[in-house]
């Protein structure tokens, strides 16, 4: 059986190849000028560059408003659809992850010619209600995984115990279902601080978020800023990461 | 007058088309030790559920107390349960798991931390308050779970087959405890469970279901040694059941001997079922006290008995239990107590069934159309149809078979085998068998023509 | 009442998350060139599609051909790739396990743009130029933790004894691996496959970071491009529809034909 445990290997290269080795040119070309000469000047220059400031500060924002959008409106589709008693039906579920299978940046598009159409200009508030549309499946599908897996009984024991319904929920149902909501807050979160092309088209270019400053860099060949941006944002995905020590990887398997 | 803490009146429930339960009526006296016993899919989990408030009956109502609380939410009745695989809150600690009712019901901080280390100590789980639930063994799981529901103090504790999920040793020692806490608390106790050994060993009461209808409610004694039919008297220890007649009062026949009995009533000459517990057959080397004689065949030593198959000289095959063992292939007397031989009523003498003439020749039941004899019936009317059990051919191909089903309960009657066989439609057929099947059978299902008997319907409705 | 309510909250949602698709579905039956546009009915765009009468019609098919061909080898090989180290994975112990387990994690944390922008600077770095050959690198890189994660519980669901029992009755290792190992992970492998068939189709960012300037495009960065130039290419509408609705009858199929064969 050990000899198996080599069966790792080819992997193990591969990651360190394609994704360690990634990771830390990040870190070589952030702390580079571009003649290739030690600097912290890419950094420093984030940190004094007031637009680049107001920008990350921006898309936090939007990000934490996102998630939090697409929880209040996820969560209770979530606990419907895995409710025997008012949903008994897999399409039902289906119907709700399709829309991520339409390109995504399509979907935006004609997310965004709705608006113009109902004659909403693109703003701060297209860009939310965008985003919280592309990104809902994602906060969806694995709160009501873990919601229809649960143990039924421990909502029967609950009640048993002399919980009313909404005690059921709050000291018991929503306790146990935070793993669903912290992987959801995972693919939600991550993605939209990140996302480029989707705010440039919910806001006809008006708003910037970080993603397109990054994607702008490195297109226009600035590497080393770029990598300096880029770095930053890998720094918040370690702190949000460390927040959630159990990764919710479980709930995200297996979406079909 | 003892108290009367739980009614159940006329209570029905099915689930789609299969009855749960039929028509059930029992009563729970307070601070007793009642058990529902029966095998899986008999409707004591159901029936539990509907006292807890989980499930609500389709017909009849439950009363506690006299009052109705057929449609009383969970959480307004005043009992508490244990569930089969405990329910212990993921989430919380041991002490967080035992004082949520206490919480919920806002009792002050000091006196939660009072009750649950009493509860704790009751449960001899005293320390463990800090632990995560899921950091804990079965055992301790199940002490815990107690704890949860005993703290809230209840008029009465269900428990839901909670010693299931344990080793044997474990729940030897968790049965005594259980009885323990029965005594100490004074609460009545509703306990669900399929093993019958534990239902006579712990409680006061033994209701014995089967196929969502009562079938016996006694003492354990009462059920051990007087079955009201086979099903309770194969369910409840070894027997040893067989074809009986009751010639007169305190006289009946069985294995071709006839035999001296304390029943009365039966009637003369009437078919009847006889059950003998195997400990209750006794050697003995008097040719005067001597009923049969019979010849051992198997021998196996038990622990603290041993169990011998013997064939009797009238060729019937019989279970008994001795702490004396005897070779195999000993002659041997052997007799039975009066006061030893139950005999009980036959539920039934020969499978009828409603069915309808479907043409000249042909008559339809059990959804199968089949040949027989119509004469003197005309098409569309409607006639009982007979078929003894010892007409019905089983077979294990479908091709030639009538219809198919499989066989669900098999009892062994000394000398062939009483077989219930479920149709496809849920329906039964009982057949008398030398063949040997395996429960879970799939079977073909045959009745020639000329062993179906049609008669008037009104013969049977009174 | 609880029920209507419940009802009516999905229908809600459901009319908004469909909105913009039915949409597009709309406006494929009329010949403007904006979205929002209606001038009258016709199946023009649907011709043009079919006959690639359109201007810049190379363009768009080449894009649905690289990103069919990307998605199809890179899910292959991250399927062969993914289910290899899976075995190798469950069957390595504490230090080493963990560490794999945590390389694996990061691919799927990271979001896009890390992704792309790092694999861009790998690139960079080792002068490897840029094209088809590191799209579907970076792709395979992005969807086998989702392989791996697919197959490591059918690995763990499994009786570890079948192996074993298979060399005893005379398999050699590579037949026990073939007959018995493959069928029991055949259910995490397709699951696998079709989760990373279904993300290198809907890539963007990685994609767009990773291409290099051959002019290869996929559907999404023929999308981007397109619609920053203003024009989005009219023929988009009918092509999304179609796509639409085959990925709607085919996940209705296999959704009717396992709740079916669930209660037989």
């Amino acid at each position: 059986m050990s000899k198996r445990s080599s069966w790792a290997l080819p992997y193990f290269i591969f990651l360190v190849l394609f994704v360690v080795m990634p990771l830390v040119l990040i870190l070589f070309y952030a702390l580079q000028d571009s003649s290739g000469h030690f600097t912290l000047s890419n950094i420093t220059k984030f940190f004094t560059d007031k637009d680049a400031l107001s920008t990350f500060a921006l898309s936090i924002e939007v990000a934490l408003e996102n998630t939090v959008l697409c929880i209040l409106i996820g969560y209770p589709t979530a606990y419907i659809l895995a409710d025997k008693s008012l949903n008994r039906s897999a399409v039902t579920v289906v119907l709700f992850i399709l829309p991520m299978w339409v390109n995504a940046l399509m979907r935006t598009l004609a997310t965004a010619e709705l608006f113009t159409m109902a004659g909403i200009t693109l703003g701060k508030g297209t860009l939310l209600f965008g985003m919280c549309y592309d990104y809902l499946p994602f906060m969806i599908y694995p709160i009501y995984n873990v919601l229809a897996k649960m143990d039924k009984s421990y909502a029967e024991a609950a009640q048993d115990l002399g919980a009313r319904p909404w005690q059921v929920f709050a000291k018991v149902t929503l306790p146990l279902s935070m793993p669903g909501v912290i992987s959801g807050v995972m693919m939600v979160f991550m993605p939209t601080v990140s996302t480029f092309a989707i705010s440039e088209f919910l806001t006809n270019n008006k708003i910037k978020l970080f993603g397109t400053i990054i994607q702008e860099n490195i297109n226009n060949s600035m590497w080393n800023y770029g990598a300096a941006l880029a770095l930053i944002m890998l720094v918040i995905i370690g702190i949000t990461t460390f927040f959630q020590k159990d990764d919710g990887s479980e709930a995200a398997g297996g979406a079909l | 007058m003892e108290e009367k803490i739980i009614e159940i009146q006329h209570v029905s429930k099915s689930f789609g088309d299969k009855n749960v339960l039929r028509d059930i009526n029992l009563y729970v006296k307070k601070g007793e030790f009642i058990t529902l016993l029966g095998p899986s899919g008999c409707g004591k989990t159901t029936l539990l559920r509907m006292i807890a408030g989980f499930l609500q009956p389709d017909e009849g109502g439950i009363l506690m107390d006299g009052k109705d609380i057929t449609g009383m939410p969970p959480h307004l009745r005043r009992l508490n349960t244990v569930f089969q695989r405990y329910a212990l809150f993921p989430h919380l600690d041991v002490y967080d798991n035992i004082a949520f009712g206490l919480k919920l019901k806002k009792t002050p901080e000091e006196e939660i931390d009072k009750k649950v280390r009493r509860v704790l100590k009751l449960v001899s789980m005293s320390d463990y308050e800090d632990r995560d639930v899921e950091s804990l063994s079965g055992g301790q799981q199940q002490r815990i779970a107690i704890a949860r529901a005993i703290v809230n103090q209840p008029e009465i504790l269900l428990l839901d087959e909670p010693l299931a999920a344990l080793d044997l040793k474990m729940r030897k020692d968790m049965q005594i405890e259980l009885k323990e806490m029965h005594r100490k608390l004074g609460i009545t106790f509703i306990y669900v469970t399929h093993d019958q050994e534990e239902a006579l060993t712990l409680s006061d009461t033994i209701v014995v279901m089967n196929e969502g209808r009562i079938q016996q409610i006694g003492t354990p004694i009462d059920i051990y040694n007087e079955p009201v039919n086979c099903f309770v008297a194969d369910f409840i220890g070894e027997s040893n059941i067989l074809k009986g007649r009751m010639l007169r009062d305190r006289r009946v026949a069985f294995i071709k001997h006839e035999f001296d009995c304390v029943d009365e009533g039966f009637g003369e000459d009437v078919p009847v079922d006889v059950v003998v517990r195997p400990e209750d057959i006794y050697f003995t080397t008097d040719p005067d006290r001597c009923q049969f004689r019979a010849k051992v065949n198997s021998c196996t030593f038990k622990g603290v008995h041993y169990e011998m198959w013997v064939d009797t000289d009238t060729g019937y095959e019989l279970m008994i239990q001795d702490y004396d063992p005897y070779p195999v292939g000993t002659e041997v007397m052997l007799y039975i107590d009066p006061d030893d031989i139950q005999v009980m009523k036959k539920e039934r003498v020969a499978n009828v069934y409603d069915a309808r003439v479907t043409g000249a020749g042909k008559v339809t039941f059990l959804d199968t159309e089949f040949a027989c004899d119509t004469e003197g019936f005309a098409e569309g009317d409607a006639v009982q149809a007979t078929v003894s059990f010892e007409k019905v051919d089983l077979l294990d191909n479908e091709e030639t078979a009538d219809l198919t089903g499989h066989v669900a309960v098999i009892l062994y009657m000394g000398d062939h085998y009483h077989l219930t066989v479920k149709t496809e439609t849920g329906e039964n057929i009982w057949v008398d068998t030398n063949d040997i099947w395996d429960k879970g059978d799939f079977v073909g299902i045959k009745i020639l023509p000329e062993d179906i008997r049609l008669s008037k319907p009104a013969d049977r409705h009174e | 009442m609880k029920k209507v309510l419940a009802r009516t909250y999905l229908i809600l949602i459901l009319i908004i998350l469909y909105a913009p698709i039915v949409f597009i579905a709309v406006f494929s039956f009329t010949e403007a060139k904006s979205l929002g546009n209606w001038t009258g009915f016709s199946l023009n765009l649907y011709k043009n599609l079919f006959t690639g009468s359109m201007q810049n019609s190379a363009g768009l098919i080449s894009a649905v051909e690289n990103t069919l061909l990307i998605a199809l080898i890179a899910s292959v090989f991250a399927t062969l790739l993914g289910t290899v180290a899976a075995i190798g994975i469950f069957n390595l112990k504490g230090r080493k396990k963990q560490t794999m387990q945590f390389l694996n994690n990061i691919p799927m944390i990271n979001p896009d743009i890390i992704t792309g922008v790092s694999l861009f600077l790998l690139f960079v770095f080792l002068h490897i130029s840029q094209g088809y050959l590191t799209v579907i690198l970076a792709h395979i890189t992005f969807c086998t933790p989702y392989v791996v994660l697919n197959v490591l519980p059918k690995l763990s669901q499994m009786n570890p004894n079948i192996y074993e029992a298979a060399l005893d009755l005379g398999a050699t290792p590579f037949q026990a691996l073939r007959k018995v190992l493959v069928p029991v992970l055949r259910p995490g492998m397709v699951s696998g496959f079709i989760l990373s068939f279904t993300m290198s189709l809907d890539d963007f960012a990685v994609t767009f970071f990773t291409r290099g300037t051959i002019g290869l495009d996929t559907l999404s960065t023929y999308i981007y491009t397109d619609a920053r130039k203003g024009g989005l290419t009219p023929e988009l509408k009918p092509l999304m529809t179609i796509i639409f609705l085959i990925i709607l009858a085919v996940l209705l199929f296999i959704n009717i034909r396992s709740a079916k064969t669930k209660t037989n």
